[in-house]
């Protein structure tokens, strides 16, 4: 439990990864509402990054 | 339609708003009081604002009145590109929850205000320490000048120029307000303001982005009617990128992120925190300002959907504000975005002070400073660099001032090895971190002015091209730089200087 601790900041590259392979998400489809997948998949991860940080630091205090 | 309405009920509630603000400005020195004449107090606001108003103070910092003026403008003119501001602020909040409680706890344990002190303390080095905060001063100047630019189109919209008072009168007597303000009040003055400012901010948003898309016969319609109009246009347009846009979309957002908790502003205000886990909070929540700026850069769509036709891009909101909004709720806007340039330009001027009250003037000149003097001279300095900001807005051409800005967000990262590699380890030495310093503002700058002022620097393989920030390129030079030397100094110089720190002052006490 101890050492899974330590590596839990490593979630924090995951947005890194999402959102710097750009020829993966430059698209249209699946569109979400009208929004393209381009605008959908940089939303998302608006919120995806804070839950991943919100994790991390539960993760941490207890 | 040139986006130009002159109408009395908006520039009523416009003027409603900015008495508010003011008077609220006065009173903040009287909230959580504390004795002013310390620079602790007044430029850090006594490091005593909980994870609310943190909250508050950075989203109102970081989402500026030129942010909320250029994003759209971007995207106005040229489509998909305008949004790596939307991963840029995905990578910032992971990078501000990593390292500033490091940078918190360090500055705590030993009374340091500025990012530079701490510089000073880690490595001993006063000359890195000034490299620091030259640094942070010029790239301040003219992002201050650029929130003048963002009350100047809101101005500008609401038609005053019908009414015989030139650009300059509004332009002054609102910088007069700020900076007496910022000058009687502190740090405490933009955190009082931030809480109006960012409800009005998140009103006007939440209403555009809600009403206009219905007029416009809904977000799949707007986003139709954007693609038509970048097809109409030629070059890099259009609301996906080019494949030539990729590795230029993907390290602009990249060498921003690392870039934005270095400027003074954000680490004035980060360091204003009461304790690191209030700035961890923040790490959390902050990116509710994104989703905001998301939506903001939408607007840029929506305006070509409305068939907003302006020449200079930064009137493209302003002038969908016109378009969309009855004159009352237009004025509400208006002072919305126009309060959105004061509160950044106050933490601005504030951040640039601290430095150079610490880091340049009790460094170089007058050593032996009492709290009192130190802090009189910060109020004197945050005015002196609002009245620059000024001058430099009312005459000198506004390219000049994005110009600089452009530089500035180069500049910045420069310190990136010095500052957040000394939260971690003090393995580099001072005087190689500052060779390289020197070699990645060097290049920095002479590429961009090679490139013509422009962010990006392409390199051409055969058929492909690679756009790539600069300053991620000088930034690459300038670890190489203070890496080979390290080795060397040291030969050259067995011990380094004392380190005031210890390993356990980068973490949180335990009591926390």
């Amino acid at each position: 439990m101890q050492t899974l601790r330590r590596w839990l900041p490593l979630l924090l590259l995951i947005p890194f990864v999402a959102l710097l392979w750009v020829p993966f998400y430059n698209r249209t489809q699946p569109m979400i509402a009208g929004f393209p997948f381009f605008y959908v998949w940089q939303f998302s991860w608006i919120v995806l990054a804070a839950l991943l940080t919100w994790i991390v630091h539960r993760g941490w205090r207890t | 339609m040139n986006g130009v309405r002159f109408d009395g009920t908006a520039l009523g509630v416009f003027a409603f708003f900015f008495v508010l603000i003011t008077v609220l400005g006065f009173v903040a020195a009287r909230w959580r009081r504390g004795d002013l004449s310390h620079l602790q107090e007044w430029g850090l606001g006594g490091r005593r604002f909980g994870a609310f108003v943190t909250w508050f103070l950075l989203g109102g910092d970081l989402y500026t009145a030129y942010t909320l003026i250029a994003v759209p403008a971007l995207v106005y003119a040229v489509g998909a590109y305008g949004f790596f501001a939307m991963p840029y602020t995905v990578f910032v909040y992971p990078i501000v929850f990593l390292t500033m409680p490091r940078l918190w706890n360090a500055c705590r344990k030993h009374g340091w205000i500025t990012s530079a002190d701490f510089v000073e303390g880690r490595y001993g080095s006063r000359g890195l320490a000034l490299a620091v905060a030259v640094t942070g001063v010029l790239a301040t100047m003219p992002y201050i000048a650029l929130q003048l630019v963002g009350l100047e189109v809101v101005f500008e919209a609401m038609g005053l120029g019908a009414l015989g008072i030139g650009r300059e009168t509004p332009l002054i007597i609102a910088f007069v307000i700020l900076a007496l303000y910022t000058y009687s009040s502190g740090l405490r003055a933009p955190a009082l303001i931030a809480f109006v400012k960012d409800a009005m901010l998140y009103i006007t948003v939440i209403a555009a982005v809600v009403i206009i898309p219905i007029k416009l016969g809904g977000y799949g319609a707007v986003f139709h009617a954007a693609q038509q109009a970048f097809t109409a246009r030629s070059g890099d347009t259009g609301i996906l990128l080019k494949p030539d846009q990729y590795w230029s979309f993907a390290t602009l957002a990249l060498g921003s992120a690392f870039a934005l908790f270095l400027y003074p502003h954000a680490t004035t205000a980060t360091l204003s925190a009461s304790s690191p886990e209030a700035i961890r909070r923040n790490a959390v929540w902050l990116p509710v300002y994104s989703i905001m700026l998301g939506l903001v850069a939408l607007l840029g769509y929506m305006a070509l959907a409305a068939h907003v036709d302006v020449r200079n891009g930064s009137m493209a909101v302003p002038a969908l504000i016109n378009a969309s909004f009855p004159p009352w709720f237009a004025g509400f806007c208006f002072a919305a975005i126009a309060l959105g340039a004061l509160v950044p330009a106050a933490i601005m001027s504030i951040g640039a002070a601290n430095l150079f009250t610490r880091n340049i003037w009790r460094a170089y000149v007058n050593d032996g400073l009492s709290d009192a003097q130190e802090s009189r001279i910060a109020k004197n300095v945050s005015l002196l660099v609002k009245f620059g900001a000024l001058l430099a807005v009312l005459y000198l051409p506004t390219k000049f001032a994005i110009d600089l800005q452009l530089l500035g967000g180069i500049w910045m990262l420069q310190i990136f090895p010095a500052v957040i590699c000394g939260l971690y380890t003090r393995w580099l030495r001072a005087s190689a971190l500052l060779a390289g310093w020197v070699a990645g503002m060097a290049l920095g700058s002479a590429l961009a002015w090679q490139q013509g002022l422009k962010p990006v620097y392409t390199f051409v393989f055969g058929d492909a091209h690679y756009g790539i920030y600069i300053g991620l390129l000088a930034l690459a030079l300038n670890f190489v730089v203070a890496i080979v030397l390290t080795p060397a100094a040291a030969m050259f110089r067995r011990d380094a200087p004392a380190d005031q720190t210890q390993a356990i002052d980068y973490e949180d006490l335990a009591a926390d």
